[in-house]
């Protein structure tokens, strides 16, 4: 990213160039200014206004009372079930893939991080429907999980395994390209002076890893806790059961509850609002970028 | 050392680190568990149909309305990002004005956004009494409940898509270049064309591909916008959802399947499009 300076210069040098006049740049750049702004304020800035501006449009106590709603509480702690197990399962996975992919030479190793990635390409409707077809009623499991009364689709196991799916890459891809970059050199002069495998990674890697870390362990959490389409496939909407806060919003708004809906929209565009700034202040702090 | 010898089992170049065994152990289980497995059974229950039937239902009017749709609307969608993200790239790199960096995070909005949000948050101002669709309805353009509706919702998720991968690539042009082809007469509409376009084609295209793969299967911002009327306002992803709620689990394993091959040409795609980006860079360095 270019800082403001270097972009200021760029500006004053275009508007300076010969041959053409100041105005004509001038011109030029304020269009393309308001043009792109007028872009991302229809599309971004005006949707998010009015999930905040429906949310308290009947008053502050109408907010805060539609988070009194039971249903709307079993939502909250079932989103916030769901982060808690597959955010730090997705984590470690995504620490041992990376290490695996930059810290060794193997063959198929392309094809291991395209398979990690594949996730991102695939539907989320797609992602959940393959855990319907392996453990729903009619599916692969389904009469053996049914006599042992062991239900996966339709109640906590099947919603933690979609939210899994769908953000399966995330830790993973932010940590390979950035410990491919840093080399192996300290991890290997931290062996050869006789460092452990496990001393090696908390003393010498994680601290040189951690923004990065961070960086894809929030961007993985807001996807865990704001997914829709893979839940809604394996959830079954039971209200108040299994329906977690993206599903919660769809049925309150089914129901013209917009108040209510918004309310909860209003929650998770807080926690989106939230994973940027944390993000803008990695990258600020730390001049990490993502590729 | 035996030990050792399976440790290094695989490894074509010996390394003094530890773990190569067990991190690639773990790994490709989990891979396997989260992700290969079930995509297989997946394309089992739809090889288990028999093919008359399986290409009878992936090639049903209603199906075949869905893949018009969904590939029409995010065509068109991935097409308006090309032009605005670019712009807006564009805009990011080269000039300075107040609330730049403010823009310049809001731009991963769509990323961190839950898909349920923007979905009833575009509905609202697109609504006929919404926002923005107050002024647009008298015009005679309906965007709520409509294709354009779903353009918009699928131009919001793709849009960061574009716009970071434009964003590095314009910071590759060289200027000294520009400034040469300027000093030697060359117009700006040239210079544009002949140095700036060659230079970030390739991330433009990587851009458009990415959003549009994105699009072609978003589910849960465009079904609050979409109307959901069938053979006129809804996706694949949603006639899925819509077999399984009939219990048809074969024909939503045949659509899913169709979808996937899908996610693998995108991918495809996108791969050759990053090979082909960086040959170019390595010729013009």
């Amino acid at each position: 990213m270019a800082g403001p300076s270097s972009s200021a210069e760029a500006a004053a040098e275009l508007a300076s160039r010969p041959g053409h006049t100041n105005l004509q740049a001038t011109l030029v750049r304020w269009l393309l200014i308001t043009v792109s702004l007028t872009f991302l304020g229809a599309l971004l800035a005006a949707p998010l206004a009015a999930v905040f501006a429906t949310a308290i449009a009947k008053g502050w106590v109408a907010y805060f009372s539609a988070f009194g709603d039971p249903d709307t509480r079993a939502a909250i702690r079932l989103t916030l079930t769901t982060a808690a197990i597959v955010v730090p399962l997705n984590t470690v996975f995504g620490i041992t893939a990376a290490w695996c992919i930059s810290k060794f030479e193997f063959r198929g190793k392309s094809f291991l991080i395209t398979l990690i990635d594949l996730p991102l390409a695939v539907s989320p409707v797609v992602s959940g429907l393959v855990y319907v077809l392996l453990f729903g009623l009619n599916g692969w499991f389904g009469a053996w999980l049914q006599e042992h009364e062991i239900s996966i689709v339709y109640a906590l196991p099947g919603i933690v395994l979609a939210t899994m799916f769908v953000t399966f890459p995330y830790v993973a891809r932010e940590l390979i390209p950035l410990m491919q970059q840093l080399g192996n050199d300290e991890e290997e002069a931290a062996i050869t002076l006789g460092a452990g495998g496990w001393f090696t990674f908390f003393r010498v890697t994680l601290p040189r890893i951690r923004w990065g870390l961070v960086y894809g362990v929030i961007l993985c959490n807001a996807r865990a806790m704001g997914e829709f389409g893979a839940v809604s496939v394996v959830s079954g909407n039971i209200r108040g059961l299994t329906t977690t806060m993206p599903l919660h919003i769809e049925i309150l708004y089914n129901e013209y509850n917009f108040v209510g809906a918004f309310a909860v929209a209003s929650m998770l565009s807080l926690l989106a609002v939230v994973t940027l700034i944390i993000k803008t202040l990695v990258e600020r702090s730390t001049g990490y970028r993502r590729r | 050392m035996k030990f050792g010898a399976i440790k290094n089992l695989g490894q074509s170049e010996p390394s003094v680190i530890p773990g190569f065994g067990i991190t690639l152990g773990f790994t490709t289980f989990f891979l396997c568990a989260i992700v290969l497995i079930p995509l297989a059974a997946l394309v089992l229950k739809a090889a288990g149909m028999d093919w008359e039937r399986f290409v009878a239902v992936i090639t049903s009017p209603r199906a075949l309305a869905s893949y018009r749709l969904s590939f029409g609307a995010s065509l068109v969608a991935a097409t308006v990002n090309m032009v605005f993200g670019f712009a807006l790239a564009w805009t990011l790199v080269r000039y300075d004005f107040p609330g730049r960096k403010f823009v310049d995070a809001i731009i991963d909005m769509p990323f961190a956004l839950p898909t349920a949000v923007s979905g009833i948050a575009l509905t609202t101002v697109f609504a006929a009494n919404g926002w923005i669709g107050q002024y647009l309805e008298p015009q005679g353009i309906k965007v709520a409940y409509t294709w354009i509706g779903i353009t918009v919702a699928l131009t919001l998720i793709g849009m960061p898509f574009v716009v970071r991968t434009v964003q590095p690539a314009l910071q590759e042009v060289q200027r000294d270049l520009e400034d040469a082809a300027e000093t030697l007469g060359a117009g700006r509409f040239y210079v544009f064309r002949r140095i700036i376009v060659p230079t970030v084609l390739p991330a433009l295209l990587t851009g458009f591909t990415l959003a549009f793969a994105r699009a072609v299967g978003e589910y849960g911002s465009v079904i609050f916008i979409a109307g959901n009327m069938p053979m006129k306002t809804e996706i694949t992803p949603l006639l899925i959802v819509i077999r399984l709620e009939e219990f048809d689990y074969a024909g939503a394993a045949a659509l899913g399947c169709v979808m996937l091959a899908i996610s693998f040409v995108m991918l495809l795609a996108i791969n050759l499009l990053q090979v082909w980006g960086r040959k170019r860079m390595m010729v013009s360095r």
